[in-house]
């Protein structure tokens, strides 16, 4: 063991080039190819509307709304203060309970369990509830390259899965569809489904409930993710809405729960807070329709086979940052994804991880790290974001994500090697620190008006400025600098004129003090 | 020696935690818990949040159980029934369908031929309008209350509390747990609530006044 050895060592990202912690761009780039898609803006714009006034109204129904989020957030931190006692004693309370506990490095790690452990069961199929932890790893694609076929059974992940696309956001992640999209993707994908099916929610919904009926009668293994463990008991609980969630972990004969080791919780009373915190920030509603609770194997009710991996994959390095490790308090409510004024906009693939919005442009370089080496897409991440704080503000347990967002920032340039931006900031300190060579330099800017249009703008920069001009415009440099203003008779006569200015007030000041 | 994950992930952790310490934390516990309500406003709350959420509600008096519970199944059409083997017998007595007491050898996918299921409770939470089914004899296996399309619960006064706090204390954690909050749902199509998925599309809850 490595404390043995006296010196912390960080501990490792999760491997580059594995699972769905990174895209391929960088979100600029991803980020202006999704404003494109007007379909896209207006259904993210419409459901995320929805989301913001059910969240208001359900969150400003509780007086003591504040104090859960105090509260939620203390425990969260406590937890992460205490994590190996409290993993060790969630270990085993399960084990004491007839499950059994798998410890996973890495995604790939993780992966290879679940494999061998369905393998075991002689199934080819398997039913799953959503769960973004085993998203983050790619487990269905691990599962499908060795023949095993999953089955996402959550309405939404099902229309991703049909549609061969992605999650795009935390809770619903096919946010960016729209029901006629929904509609033709059932029409499409939906072995048997009723040609004369139109586009009302709720008769979407049947269609995925008589196809999904037969899976759940007859799958033996399922695999779940989980909202929170509590080590005191050995309990895990999984929230949703739809019943998928009870139908697999119910009914199969062996249940694999895949839960990121910051998921635990130390005392059952805790669900108070979390039980309050999460679906009214989530969903907006004041509970959500299902929640299941199991510890360890029920005789004669539920999967006689329980196991529990707990996974890594980042997270440790995440806890090794004293301001990073903020990150892995998150519950995924997504009420920050809905409140992002630039989520709302790019839509959650342009951020490329599973883990799109606000949170995810701060975890998602915490658990998968910004290698300055490969030009990672991560690392733009963190600049995905005007700090306009809304996210701080929804967050039920209180996570400082603008001021992550800027940790990373610092970090990110502190990393990258010798780029044009840092050669700029050199070369501009330089400069400064020099009053004469400082002057000449501001005249020479002056010239950078030709630059600008007519309007005064500069819209285009040649490279290495371009970065820059791509994403806003930047006005033209003025005529004169202060300093030479100031020195001009204009700027004499204007000093005056303040000057007596300033002085009459004063005496009025005075007058009225007496 | 090989390391195994187990301690290389213990490892971690406590190299992270020695890299980036943070001082110990206490918990607030400011928000509210014990809260307690009448009778009447427990009922009015839950009866109006289970309503929101598009359940079904009768409140009846202990003695008049056995009659509602026939009329709701009836009035739902459902002809067979399956309840748990704890179930009080005399809740059944106005009933003239088929009743089948469920046991773990029958196999789960089966329950799927009854038209309905009636249970009882273990808690319930007004301010959320949530039930609280534990796996006690009168509430039966999870499946059970699962896969059939209507469920009839029965909720006595008696365990219906404010908050989620009192709940949570009145729970039995080892006990295999299910919040209930109203039908089956989705949000998933443009984050707008549709009833009924895979859980029963119907839960009528039979509140009892005097129990």
């Amino acid at each position: 063991m490595s404390t043995f050895l006296g010196m912390p060592a960080t501990p490792p990202r999760s491997p580059y080039g594995t699972g769905n912690l990174r895209g391929d761009r960088k979100f600029p780039k991803a980020a202006h190819d999704e404003l494109r898609n007007e379909q896209l803006r207006r259904n993210l714009g419409k459901a995320t509307r929805t989301i913001r006034t059910k969240r208001l109204g359900v969150t400003g129904e509780l007086p003591d709304w504040e104090q859960l989020r105090d509260a939620g957030s203390a425990i969260k931190t406590d937890t992460m203060n205490r994590l190996p006692e409290l993993l060790e004693q969630l270990e085993q309370k399960v084990t004491e309970h007839g499950g059994t506990v798998h410890w996973a490095r890495d995604g790939a790690e993780a992966n290879e369990i679940v494999a061998r452990l369905v393998r075991a069961t002689g199934s080819s199929d398997v039913i799953k509830v959503k769960s973004m932890a085993t998203q983050e790893i790619g487990l269905n694609e691990h599962l499908e390259s060795i023949g095993i076929t999953p089955y996402e059974t959550d309405l939404a992940e099902l229309i991703v899965q049909l549609a061969d696309d992605k999650p795009s956001h935390i809770l619903v992640p096919a946010i960016h569809r729209n029901r006629d999209e929904i509609r033709q993707i059932f029409l499409d994908e939906i072995p048997g489904v009723d040609p004369d099916l139109d586009n009302v929610p709720a008769h979407l919904a049947a269609a995925a409930r008589a196809y999904l009926r037969e899976k759940f009668m007859t799958t033996k293994v399922a695999v779940s993710g989980a909202n929170f463990g509590i080590a005191e008991t050995g309990t895990l609980s999984v929230v949703e809405s739809e019943g998928n969630g009870r139908m697999c972990l119910t009914l199969p004969d062996t249940l694999i729960t895949v839960m990121g080791i910051e998921k635990v919780l130390p005392r059952y009373q805790d669900l108070e807070v979390f039980l309050q915190l999460l679906p009214r920030s989530s969903t907006g509603e004041r509970m959500n329709p299902y929640t299941s609770m199991w510890t360890g194997v029920t005789p004669g009710d539920g999967p006689q086979d329980f196991h529990l991996v707990l996974l890594d994959n980042g997270r440790t390095a995440a806890l090794a940052d004293t301001i990073g490790r903020e990150a892995l308090n998150c519950i995924r409510c997504s009420a920050c994804l809905n409140v992002c004024p630039v989520y709302e906009r790019t839509g959650g693939h342009a951020y490329g991880s599973t883990y799109p919005g606000p949170i995810g442009a701060v975890l998602t370089p915490q658990l998968a790290g910004m290698d300055a080496a490969e030009d990672d897409p991560n690392s733009s991440l963190p600049y995905a974001s005007s700090l306009c704080g809304a996210c701080f503000d929804a967050c039920p347990v209180k996570i400082d994500i603008p001021s992550m967002l800027v940790e990373l920032r610092h970090q990110h340039t502190e990393q990258s090697g010798t780029t044009a931006e840092k050669l700029a900031m050199k070369a501009a300190a330089g400069v400064m620190k020099r009053p004469k060579l400082f002057a000449a330099a501001q005249k020479a800017a002056a010239l950078g008006r030709i630059a600008g249009g007519r309007d005064g703008t500069i819209s285009h920069l040649p490279a290495p400025l371009s970065g820059w001009s791509d994403s806003r415009d930047t006005p033209a440099p003025p005529k004169q600098t202060f300093r030479s203003w100031l020195a001009s008779a204009e700027g004499a006569a204007t000093m005056s004129a303040a000057a007596e200015e300033g002085a009459r007030h004063t005496a009025d000041d005075h007058e009225e003090d007496r | 020696m090989t390391t195994t994950a187990r301690d290389t992930v213990l490892g971690r952790i406590r190299d992270a935690l020695a890299l980036a310490p943070v001082p110990d934390t206490s918990v607030p516990r400011d928000y509210r818990t014990g809260r307690t309500l009448p009778d009447e406003e427990r009922l009015a709350l839950l009866t109006h949040r289970l309503v929101d959420y598009k359940a079904k509600v009768y409140p009846c008096t202990r003695e008049r159980t056995a009659e509602v519970i026939a009329d709701v199944l009836r009035e739902r059409g459902a002809r067979r029934i399956g309840v748990p083997a704890g179930l009080d017998e005399q809740w059944l007595t106005a009933y003239d369908g088929e009743v089948r007491q469920d046991s773990a050898d029958i196999p789960a996918p089966s329950l799927d031929a009854l038209d309905g299921v009636v249970t009882a409770s273990a808690v319930s939470c007004a301010e959320t309008g949530t039930i609280f089914l534990d796996g006690s004899a009168d509430q039966g296996r999870r499946a059970l209350s699962l896969v059939p399309d209507l469920h009839v619960c029965v909720v006595d006064l008696s365990s219906v509390v404010v908050g989620v706090p009192e709940a949570v204390a009145r729970l039995v954690p080892e006990r295999p747990t299910t919040l209930i909050s109203g039908p089956s749902a989705t949000s998933d199509i443009e984050l707008e609530r549709v009833e009924g998925v895979h859980g029963p599309r119907t839960l009528a809850v039979v509140i009892r006044t005097d129990a």
